[in-house]
């Protein structure tokens, strides 16, 4: 009796604690009121169901409460769970009252003041929830989990080494039982991986290397020893398939960025996306689009997981829109291509061939004049997420339309330091300019595009309701029609916008919250 | 100066140019034209006014952006403090002409309606009181003569063409995707929604300032630029 007795009171109090079971993340799509994972859903889709804003009344959006960083900008995507929003800075996160945005707690840990960002800025992109804890990667590169009720933290796990490079940006993924991250550092030489950590624990349960050592399959690719400080970071947050188990992560450039001379090769897994087990981490197939990249063109969007018909036949896809300009479409169990085409302005590319890989034209690797090449380095579109409304089958992507002049320039590896190579300089005369597109999701063909006066940095949300939210540099937070790109809705937020939007619903009404400047905005009706 | 010094030690000067391309130019571009980070082809560094400072930067960073080159040798940080120097630095140039007289070209003819220098004169052209340190004599001459020709990367000129009917033209003073805000020739400000725009029209060619290629003697000329050569960082 008192056994049984007590098993039910333990399972009882655990029912308690764990707040957001693995179920409720991978159900989201049942959930809409709720934002549990970095994209919305673990399939990368940055889709609200909710569908109560519409073109027709997103005119009634008004801002309802705002919460201000310490900090001079942020680039978060909070998560909401439960009347609760988390929300997190550079070693640093909070949780407030969905309702006001007031505090609940506050969690900080001390940048040690040795700590340098190489080759980025000093920011957050969110947090991850599991049970009853938040995870939250720092810059110096620890994954701490904290009790989501106090901001009291449970564990605290060393990932790598900051002095000589590494470092954490992202929101990490939860998959299962484990907690995924993966590391900035792709200009300082680092050789980088995926990880995943036990949730409950803290103890790493396995590292995928993103660049193959001596004796590995791809290591061929990798001329003498250039492996070692072959970069390969893996900066932004994946995506997971929970039926297959297996994830899906975009990695970094090569290093040195500008200066292949040194690392003859395709250098793999460099600028591809890699399918991983789940359970072991284990290379399931990888797709590189841009091999042997010399324009520091990373790889690391959030791959969108889709099912959708090809030529009458049902197919589960994975589709990219990569920083080299092209937008790619690719069979998710096996990497195979399915399509693909430019979505952006380039200069460096002949096209895709029938096997989707871009035929690099002569004559545009940086070199000691300098020379134009389009895209720029931050490439036609970079970390911030593209969107997959399942209701249009359209994909929504942030773009960026500029160039830059490349250099090429003698790169030696001093531990913990630029292992660049070159660099960029502006064109001379030229005002970027940029566009929200919505391309056919299974084709890549553009259906519309709301032209933007500069080359923004803001993610992009769709809702049920018809509407695509994202924001511009000079702050405007806006709705485009979903259907046909037309501006429905705008609101001047007085920051630059570098952040991906949210959507979430308490006491039966639709919210969107943005990132803006220090300023994190909640909108309603 | 720094030219000067920077000549006398040519080891020096190719180790800063050496870092400066490997470690600083991912940010100020590859000439110190600027990209992600600020020009530094000015004679004066807003956080860096002096080489004690500058080398203070150059180590300590400016957070959150700029990273400090802590791992440097302090002989290193020497030699690149004296490289981004040398980036800024105007040659010295000889300049015929009075400035004394030039004050006198300058209000008479009509600069003070526009410009302010010192506190004095009006805001709808560019501030000029220290204009000598942004801009070598031989721009100012050409600027005076052909205002059109070199305009800055940033001065845009307008036409807007309202659907309601009405026109206008001005100085781009700011612009977004939705909206637009310019400056007229009186200096008033302007606010327009895009979609109340039927014609945005940038006129690269143009602008309010009148070319004084045909109202200034050779010796006029000389001396405003002179004046205006003169207005330096103090």
């Amino acid at each position: 009796m008192n056994t049984v007795k007590l098993a039910l009171l333990a399972s009882a109090a655990l029912g308690l604690n764990a707040q957001v079971p693995i179920d409720r993340i991978v159900n989201s799509a049942k959930d809409p009121a709720n934002w549990l994972t970095y994209s919305g859903n673990t399939l990368g889709h940055r889709h609200s169901a909710l569908d109560q804003l519409t073109p027709l009344n997103v005119s009634g959006l008004h801002v309802k409460w705002a919460y201000q960083f310490d900090l001079d900008r942020t680039e978060v995507s909070p998560i909401v769970a439960d009347g609760v929003m988390y929300v997190t800075a550079p070693n640093m996160a909070a949780a407030l009252d969905l309702r006001t945005g007031r505090e609940l707690w506050k969690w900080h840990r001390p940048i040690p003041k040795d700590f340098e960002p190489i080759g980025f800025g000093r920011v957050n992109r969110g947090p991850a929830i599991l049970d009853g804890r938040l995870f939250v990667a720092t810059l110096d590169c620890y994954l701490v989990a904290l009790d989501i009720k106090s901001g009291i933290e449970r564990w605290s796990t060393k990932v790598e080494d900051y002095h000589v490079g590494y470092s954490m940006t992202l929101a990490p993924l939860v998959v299962k039982d484990k907690v995924l991250v993966g590391v900035s550092g792709g200009e300082a030489g680092i050789r980088g991986f995926v990880d995943a950590y036990d949730a409950a624990t803290g103890n790493r349960a396995w590292r995928f290397w993103s660049v193959p050592a001596n004796g590995e399959p791809g290591n061929e690719s990798w001329s003498g020893d250039s492996w070692k400080t072959g970069g390969g970071s893996t900066w932004v947050t994946g995506s997971w398939d929970p039926e297959s188990n297996l994830v899906y992560w975009g990695i970094g450039n090569p290093g040195p960025d500008w200066n292949g001379d040194n690392r003859r090769g395709d250098n793999l897994y460099t600028c591809s996306l890699v399918a991983l087990d789940g359970n072991t981490g284990e290379l399931k197939w990888h797709f590189q689009f841009t091999p042997h990249d010399t324009h520091d063109w990373d790889s690391t969007h959030v791959p969108v997981l889709l099912d959708a018909e090809v030529r009458g036949v049902k197919r589960r896809l994975v589709a990219v829109a990569n920083r080299n300009a092209f937008y790619y479409v690719l069979d998710r169990t096996t990497g195979q291509f399915v399509a693909g085409k430019q979505y952006a302005t380039q200069t460096w590319s002949k096209g895709l061939d029938d096997n989707g890989h871009a035929v690099a034209l002569p004559g545009t690797e940086p070199n000691e004049a300098g020379i134009l090449v389009r895209p720029n380095l931050n490439g036609s579109t970079v970390w911030f997420s593209p969107s997959w409304s399942p209701k249009t089958n359209l994909f929504y992507v942030a773009v960026r339309e500029i160039g830059s002049i490349y250099y090429k320039r003698e790169a030696d590896y001093k531990p913990g330091t630029f292992f660049a190579g070159g660099g960029e300089s502006k064109v001379p005369n030229e005002e970027p300019k940029g566009a929200i597109r919505a391309l056919d999701a299974t084709t890549g063909t553009l259906r519309w595009e709301f032209p933007m006066f500069s080359a923004p940095w803001s993610g992009v949300l769709s809702t049920g309701g018809g509407l695509v939210f994202s924001g511009s540099d000079e702050g405007n937070f806006f709705a485009l029609n979903a259907s046909t790109g037309r501006p429905v809705w705008q609101f001047q937020t007085g920051g630059k916008i570098a952040a991906n939007p949210i959507s979430f619903g308490m006491d039966g009404k639709q919210y969107v919250a943005m990132a803006a400047g220090r300023v994190l905005y909640v909108f309603g009706l | 100066m720094a030219s000067l010094a920077l000549a006398q030690s040519p080891p020096a000067a190719d180790t800063g140019k050496k870092i400066f391309e490997s470690q600083c130019a991912l940010c100020h571009g590859q000439n110190g034209g600027g990209g992600r980070g600020p020009s530094l082809l000015r004679p004066k560094l807003d956080k860096a006014p002096d080489e004690a400072a500058l080398r203070g930067v150059i180590e300590n960073g400016i957070p959150p952006e700029m990273p400090g080159a802590w791992q440097l040798h302090p002989r290193e940080v020497a030699a690149l403090a004296g490289y981004v120097k040398a980036l800024g630095a105007q040659p010295v140039e000889a300049i015929p002409g009075d400035p004394a007289r030039g004050v006198q070209v300058y209000q008479r003819s009509g600069c003070p309606g526009c410009h302010i220098v010192d506190g004095q004169g009006e805001g709808l052209g560019p501030e000029l009181s220290t204009i000598g340190s942004r801009r070598n004599a031989a721009y100012l001459r050409s600027t005076v003569l052909r205002p059109a020709d070199g305009l800055p990367d940033n001065f845009h000129y307008v036409s807007i063409q309202l659907s309601k009917g009405s026109a206008i033209k001005g100085i781009r003073v700011n612009e977004d995707s939705f909206t637009i805000q310019i400056k007229d020739a009186r200096g008033l400000f302007h606010s327009f929604e895009k979609s109340d725009i039927k014609e945005l029209k940038p006129l690269p060619k143009e602008t309010p300032m009148p070319s004084y290629e045909k109202t200034l003697s050779a010796s006029d000329l000389d001396d405003l630029v002179a004046y205006l050569a003169a207005r330096r960082v103090k």
